[in-house]
């Protein structure tokens, strides 16, 4: 738990950078929760993207979530109000916490144990590096910080690479994306970058003869 | 209302329908093995473009400059098994350092 820190260290500086601001940086934090969405969104942002391309990134790398809600909906129990309320908590570390436990009421409580503390945590980081940022001026890129979240989103993707299928979609997600800087607004090459899957699927569905 | 506080109400919106969506309505059914692969491998594509992007970009064009450094020294770290931390301060360090003596 202690290693979301920096992290949401990071997405307030990120958030300082795109110029948004402490209490939209915070906004995010609140709402959206979801630590790699907001990433991606913000960025998109603070590139010049239109509204359009920073939701759509954001959501498209949201999908888990809806794969997440079904893992735990069984262990989700009282009134539809209560689930609702205590789906906000749907993120990576609430459901690895709630996963590693075998009894359906005790996956509930570290969800939700799981998911207050990330919750609190990624808050307070959040204000903490919007701050210090802010407070830094115009050194940002004197001190290389505009690095932090290329490595952070590096970071992120890194678990991610270890089948061969997810190899091939980041890969070619990537050389889609760079293709498409130059020749498109600011935005649509990072949800283009969505289209690798193409090449992570293509070894199963070939059989079927199928293009996706 | 600004760009930044649209995108995040409409953003909190679509992420919210996705967290809530299984709890509230599947109850215990299983979600279709071909959308749940697809949930699995999207991020991969999308996380290598924000890379790739943030790294390269400089509005419509692409250059190669000290993010360059600092990513590839992130890299390593993470190869290496590196605490987040430990990466993030060392691709600043790299990126900083490359801006300093180049």
């Amino acid at each position: 738990m202690l290693a979301l820190i920096p992290f949401g260290l990071v997405f307030g500086v990120t958030a300082s950078e795109a110029g948004l601001t402490l209490l939209q940086s915070i906004g995010y934090s609140l709402l959206v929760f979801t630590g790699s969405a907001q990433f991606a969104a913000v960025e998109v942002l603070g590139d010049g993207g239109t509204v359009a391309a920073a939701v759509l990134s954001g959501l498209l790398l949201n999908l888990r979530s809806l794969a997440f809600g079904v893992v735990m909906a069984p262990a989700m129990v009282g009134s539809r109000l209560r689930r609702a309320a205590e789906s906000q908590l749907m993120i990576d570390e609430s459901v690895a916490v709630a996963t590693a436990q075998t009894d359906l009421r005790w996956r509930h409580y570290g969800y939700l144990a799981g998911g207050l503390a990330v919750f609190a945590m990624w808050n307070v980081t959040t204000i903490v590096g919007f701050s210090v940022v802010s407070s830094a001026g115009d050194v940002v890129e004197d001190w290389g910080l505009d690095v932090a979240g290329p490595a952070a989103f590096l970071a992120l993707l890194w678990p991610r690479l270890a089948r061969r299928d997810q190899q091939a979609t980041a890969l070619v997600g990537a050389a889609i994306a760079l293709t498409l800087v130059p020749i498109t607004p600011a935005g649509v090459p990072i949800i283009a970058g969505a289209l690798g899957v193409v090449a992570g699927r293509v070894p199963r569905e070939r059989v079927r003869g199928s293009t996706r | 209302m600004s760009d930044g506080s649209i995108t995040l109400f409409v953003l909190f919106a679509g992420t919210y329908l996705l967290k809530a969506a299984g709890p509230v309505l599947l109850g215990g059914r299983t979600l279709a093995p071909s959308i749940a692969r697809l949930a699995d491998l999207v991020p991969a594509g999308l996380l290598a473009a924000l890379v790739a992007v943030s790294t390269f970009g400089a509005g419509e064009s692409l250059t190669v400059d000290a993010r360059a450094a600092g990513v590839v020294a992130a890299g390593v770290a993470l190869w290496r098994r590196a605490p987040f931390v430990v990466v993030v301060l060392l691709a600043i360090a790299v990126t900083a350092g490359v801006r300093v003596f180049a």
